[in-house]
């Protein structure tokens, strides 16, 4: 793991890794399976147009999708938010969330909890470009929350 | 002949920032000193309230103030009382949009607009369909967004009663034939509306000859400040239109029993403290850009595009949207890169341009992309900003698109 810790310090690496999840986004696709809950993310910006769907069973979020128009850091930052936040609880969903946050506002942050999503870690010095990397973020975040305030 | 060094140092932004090469102007433009010493001189020496005080300093903001009219009067070729201060384009166009609604239009009458107008010459129409039942029908464009006669005379139907269109377009900078349109449009019972927030600040715009009945724009796009838009309107028409704001100093009297009586045109389209420093900055940027001289201006602008563009086309990463339009902007994108990250790639370069759809936002549906690159000049730029943007986009690339954040 902290092999893998120090790879992702090299910015090749984080510079390959935005490249390929923009070229080849995981879970880029929609489903027209009731069950998920969707946001459309289209009023952040004048640009990104993006809709992000999620499958939240008993606390727990078994699928993230999306799909739409967006920029590299947009596409990105979603595609890897799809990896790392499937399969984890709620709670431990929020907690990536807060780091994640904190790093693209330029503060402190934990990268072990965010892995690949540290690949993000300069966008806040373009200001921006702060709402490309947080729409999708922002996205699962409303989702989780109206997940905690409905049939939970 | 402009003398492009001397106009330079009017402008304070360039000192303060000599490696920025800013092709942003169809958002906003830089302000010479004379500008920001008319604003910053009105909180240093002269402040007060305009129309209401019997002191020598307000007396000397009303003629400031109204003798702004004076200035774009002499820019428009109209007179003084045809001039209204309004908040931007914006708010000049939803006057014009909601005035029409109330004094001029009826449930079924048509307006006449197109796909290539910003969302400030479409947004307010949109609300007179939903409201009042005023259909909007669309001139069709060609694919550069420029209009045809033989469309327009086409769509000029009897039900028209006004037509809406921006005489240079945002994004493609399509030069209208306003003329010739509005000449049908009269002949038609119609009124003609332009927007002008692309086209004032960069070409003679002379509203007699073009027998326009309502023109809007903004100054900050002409060199003035924030803050003020111009609306134009024939004495007669602006006698007739009733204002959307009501308030402070726009009004004659009023009586308890509900009664009120406005203040003639144009002080009755101005209700509340109005931006005064503003107006008179936007008099001096009046003054600036006529002293330098429209067409001077507008021939500049004409060939320093026509060097932008030849070098562009020959990029082999570059597609460009708006070869044939021998004005405006270039619009344009870098193959495979997102209009966004090429523009955040340009920035690293030092050259601000805007990407996205412009506010534009059916356009797409005649250009066949979302969002794009837009480039746009005044007549303080240089052949050798133009060099130095066209080298930076021969490296645009999703790698270095990317490699910004590293």
């Amino acid at each position: 793991m902290s092999d893998y810790l120090q790879m992702l310090e090299d910015p090749e690496v984080l510079r390959e890794l935005i490249m390929d999840h923009y070229k080849y986004p995981h879970h880029h696709s929609l489903t027209e399976d009731m069950k998920y809950r969707k946001v459309h993310m289209s009023s952040a910006s004048c640009i990104d147009d993006i809709t992000v769907q999620s499958d939240i069973e008993d606390g727990v979020i078994k699928d993230i999708r999306f799909d739409g128009t967006a920029c590299t850091i947009s596409t990105a930052s979603t595609s890897i938010m799809s990896d790392l936040l499937r399969g984890k609880t709620v709670s431990e969903a929020k907690a990536i969330i807060d780091q994640y946050m904190n790093m693209v506002d330029g503060k402190d942050y934990d990268p072990a909890l965010l892995e690949e999503a540290v690949a993000m870690k300069n966008v806040w010095r373009q200001a921006n470009r702060i709402k490309c990397a947080t729409i999708g973020w922002n996205a699962m975040k409303q989702m989780i929350e109206e997940s905690e305030n409905g049939h939970e | 002949m402009i003398d492009v060094q001397a106009i330079r140092r009017d402008f304070p932004m360039f000192a303060a920032h000599p490696e920025l090469v800013y092709f942003d102007n169809g958002a906003t433009t830089l302000k010479p000193q004379c500008v920001i010493d008319a604003v910053t001189g009105f909180y240093t020496g002269h402040t007060s309230n305009v129309h209401r005080g019997d002191y020598a300093i307000a007396a000397m903001n009303d003629r400031l103030y109204d003798g702004a009219r004076d200035s774009f009067a002499r820019l428009l070729n109209c007179l003084p009382e045809e001039i209204a201060f309004t908040h931007n384009a914006t708010a000049s166009l939803n006057q014009i949009a909601w005035g029409l609604s109330h004094d001029f239009l009826k449930r079924g009458d048509v307006i006449l607009t197109t796909e290539a107008e910003h969302a400030s010459n479409l947004l307010p129409w949109f609300r007179l369909s939903h409201d009042y039942g005023i259909e909007i029908r669309y001139i069709p464009v060609d694919e550069q967004a420029n209009i045809r006669l033989d469309a327009f005379k086409e769509a000029m139907r009897p039900e028209v009663k006004a037509v809406a269109v921006a005489m240079v377009t945002n994004v493609l900078g399509s030069v209208q034939p306003i003329k010739e349109m509005a000449e049908i449009a009269h002949a038609n019972g119609a009124l003609m509306i332009a927007d002008g927030a692309q086209a004032v600040p960069h070409m003679k715009v002379d509203v007699r000859d073009l027998d326009l009945d309502f023109l809007a724009f903004s100054a900050h796009k002409m060199c003035g400040p924030d803050g003020v838009g111009i609306l134009y309107g024939k004495k007669d028409l602006m006698e007739q239109m009733s204002p959307i704001f009501l308030g402070g100093d726009m009004n004659a009297r009023f009586q308890k029993s509900l009664t009120y009586e406005l203040k003639h045109t144009p002080l009755k389209f101005e209700s509340g403290t109005p931006n005064i420093e503003g107006v008179i900055g936007a008099a001096k940027a009046c003054d600036y850009i006529m002293n330098i001289g429209l067409d001077e201006i507008h021939e500049y602008e004409r060939k320093l595009r026509a060097v932008f563009l030849e070098k562009m086309s020959k990029l082999d990463n570059i597609v460009i949207y708006n070869p044939d339009n021998e004005y405006g902007p270039i619009d344009f994108n870098a193959k495979d890169v997102f209009s966004q990250d090429a523009a955040g790639y340009l920035a690293s370069r030092n050259i601000a341009v805007r990407s996205g759809n412009h506010c534009a936002k059916i356009l797409h549906e005649v250009i066949g992309t979302d969002s794009t690159i837009r480039a746009s000049l005044y007549f303080y730029n240089t052949e050798e900003e133009v060099e130095m943007c066209v080298r930076a986009c021969a490296d645009i690339s999703l790698e270095n698109a990317i490699g910004i954040f590293f």
